[in-house]
């Protein structure tokens, strides 16, 4: 199959959603800059007019309603914040509107919108411009929340979330944006609320989330080599959850390892962590671990950076620390 | 010149409206209804001038306070009092309350009680009547208090640049809940604050339905051929308190408007306004009023009726509808 890097693949999603679906439409910051949303929108504008690629003033709070309100006549609108921290003027469109929108008119209205967040972690750029805000959303009923970890799924959770109606919050970590991988050139979804297996492993779970994923991968490589066998669940949808999948998986290691880009408190990995000693006690062999961020804000240094951002080596620590542990 | 059918429709609006929300006192007081309920009572003329100047298609966002507003663009009156009783026959069905009206059909996109909340929504689906290049116009109805919110100016600047055609209706009734006008502006002046983006704006009697209709036509007529958005500031009063009957649901006066204040309004009441209009002009007679008044009464007591009769929503359905199932 063709390679294509992450960020091509969404501007593809983009690209055919928007060819065949004429209430599809592009609207927030940047849309029509050549750098601000990396290359996610590139062609758009050119093909699709000004009309249904909209850059915008600096307005989160206005444009994301804008979003919603017209999906809820029946749109299907994208739209984007380039940093998701500066979508924190838009929790009131988003989780008092967007999210119950459906439900407290009885059904009877709906919106399909897809809120996408992009997150900028890295490159000293301190607290406001960096951070993995996934939990939040997926706290609220009446959101879903997507966060794909390669090309394939970046494509096909976008499609999946335009296609959705319903409010999907897609959150994609720019880390991601020059990994390569196959796309196929058709119209596909990717199924929200469904994981993946990544690699297949009897010795313990690792369940990850966006670019903890690729972390992930690296750490199991090299444990693999020294003879540690890690299965590598690719969550893909933060919700809904794909809770089977993660319990096939901990009845047949019996250990589990969290890999998340968030914060560790109420975050991802809780709620992973506490479905699984919910549902899954009786198969657990030793303590759950969880890779998070400290509960601290994103500091600007390079010599901060490298120690509050987990990677492979801790999660190659962890692994060695739990299967060291001599549990049964 | 209006007809004399279109008058009496205006009065027969008004005198609905004003009947529908008196009769909500008695279960109010009487514990029967328990949702928060904010009566409209002295503001009719507003709803009634401006959805009458629309069409069916066109679309009306409201508020905490919009029983008048969806009676007046058409919504069912006896799913209004259903919705407030809590019942599954309710517009909607018992999920939504008082403050979450809905009738797609007649235009009236929703309510909702975040100050400002839905003019962003409002904002969205004029947006997506322009990209449908529809001759739809959209209102957005919202209190002096939604004035003090970010995203007003958000959306005011943002619909100019995009000669959006929406209305923005402002309904001052010189309090944001407690708070009189004047602790919450320096001036009394917020049809002003649309002419910094280059929007016509007006301030109007609102208790004068004939200067409300004329002033919302134009708006409408402008919005239709692409001149929008425009700004329209309605004075007014509520005669009855921000929530319940009196200030608030205990039924004893809490009211902090001296009873100078209110009564000086209650001579300005627009139903009785009106009446004396049509009188002096020779339009209706006692007895017709009488007999408007009298089939709106036996409407409102029916739909009580109806609303007592009607069945709760099932306590199996509690989950239902968080998300829509079908996707597109």
């Amino acid at each position: 199959m063709r390679q294509l890097t992450y960020s091509l693949a969404i501007n593809e999603a983009l690209h055919q959603m928007m060819d065949y679906d004429p209430s599809v439409f592009l609207i927030g910051q940047g849309v029509k800059s050549p750098w601000y949303v990396g290359n996610t929108a590139k062609g758009l504008l050119e093909k699709f007019g000004a009309e249904r690629v909209i850059d915008t003033p600096v307005s989160e709070n206005a444009i994301t309603g804008t979003a919603v309100g017209a999906a809820i006549v029946g749109m299907r609108p994208v739209v984007v914040h380039p940093r998701i921290d500066f979508m924190m003027y838009a929790m009131d469109p988003v989780i008092n509107e967007a999210a119950n929108w459906h439900y407290m008119f009885g059904g009877r209205a709906s919106v399909p919108v897809v809120i996408w967040g992009i997150i900028n972690r890295g490159g000293e750029q301190a607290a406001q411009h960096s951070q993995s805000l996934h939990a939040l959303f997926a706290h609220v009923p009446g959101l879903k929340v997507v966060m794909p970890s390669t090309a394939y799924d970046a494509k096909g959770l976008m499609i999946a979330a335009i296609k959705d109606n319903n409010p999907v919050v897609y959150l994609d970590d720019r880390w991601l944006y020059n990994l390569e991988g196959e796309v196929s050139k058709k119209i596909y979804s990717v199924q929200i609320g469904k994981g993946i297996i990544r690699k297949e492993g009897k010795d313990v779970t690792l369940v990850a989330t966006s670019y903890m994923v690729v972390e992930s991968i690296k750490a199991s490589e090299e444990l693999e080599r020294e003879g540690v066998n890690v299965e590598v669940i690719d969550l893909r949808s933060v919700k809904p959850l794909d809770e089977n999948l993660l319990f096939a998986s901990i009845k047949k290691t019996g250990k589990l390892i969290i890999a998340d880009g968030g914060w560790k408190t109420c975050g991802v990995a809780a709620e992973i962590a506490s479905l699984v000693a919910e549902n899954a006690f009786e198969f657990l062999k030793a303590p759950i671990k969880r890779i998070t961020l400290p509960d601290v804000p994103t500091p600007a240094s390079r010599a901060l950076e490298d120690f509050y951002y987990p990677k492979a080596r801790e999660i190659i620590l962890s692994v060695k620390e739990l299967l060291g542990g001599n549990y049964l | 010149m209006l007809s004399r059918e279109f008058l009496k429709k205006l009065y027969s609006t008004m005198v609905r409206i004003r009947i529908c929300e008196e009769s909500f006192i008695e279960p109010i007081l009487s514990g029967e209804i328990r949702c928060p309920v904010h009566l409209y009572s002295g503001e009719e003329a507003i709803a009634t001038g401006v959805c009458l100047a629309l069409s069916v298609k066109d679309y009306v966002f409201g508020t905490h306070r919009s029983h008048g507003h969806y009676l007046a663009k058409g919504g069912d009156m006896q799913g209004l009092i259903a919705e407030i009783y809590g019942k599954e026959t309710g517009c909607s069905r018992g999920r939504g309350g008082s403050m979450h009206l809905i009738s797609p059909e007649m235009g009236m996109v929703g309510s909702a009680p975040i100050v400002a909340g839905t003019i962003s929504l409002a904002l969205g689906a004029a947006l997506a009547s322009s990209i449908r290049r529809e001759k739809r116009v959209t209102v957005s109805f919202f209190g002096d208090g939604a004035t003090g919110e970010g995203v007003l100016y958000e959306s005011l600047n943002f619909a100019a640049l995009k000669r959006l055609p929406i209305i923005f209706v402002c309904e001052n009734n010189f309090y944001a809940t407690h708070m009189p006008i004047r602790e919450c502006r320096p001036q009394n002046n917020i049809f002003k604050i649309g002419k910094p983006f280059g929007i016509q704006s007006h301030r109007v009697d609102g208790n004068d339905v004939l200067k409300v209709y004329e002033v919302s036509k134009n708006a409408v007529g402008l919005c239709r051929k692409g001149r929008g958005p425009v700004f329209i500031e309605f004075m007014t009063y509520r005669l009855r308190g921000h929530v319940g009957p009196d200030d608030n649901i205990q039924g004893t006066h809490t009211d902090i408007r001296s009873k100078e204040e209110l009564e000086k309004w209650r001579k300005k009441d627009p139903v009785k306004k009106f009446e004396k209009f049509l009188i002096k002009n020779r339009i209706l007679g006692e007895e017709e009023l009488r007999r408007i008044k009298w089939e709106a009464e036996e409407e409102v007591k029916e739909a009580h009726r109806y609303a007592k009769m009607s069945h709760y929503p099932k306590p199996e359905e509690l989950v239902k509808n968080v998300f829509k199932e079908v996707d597109a």
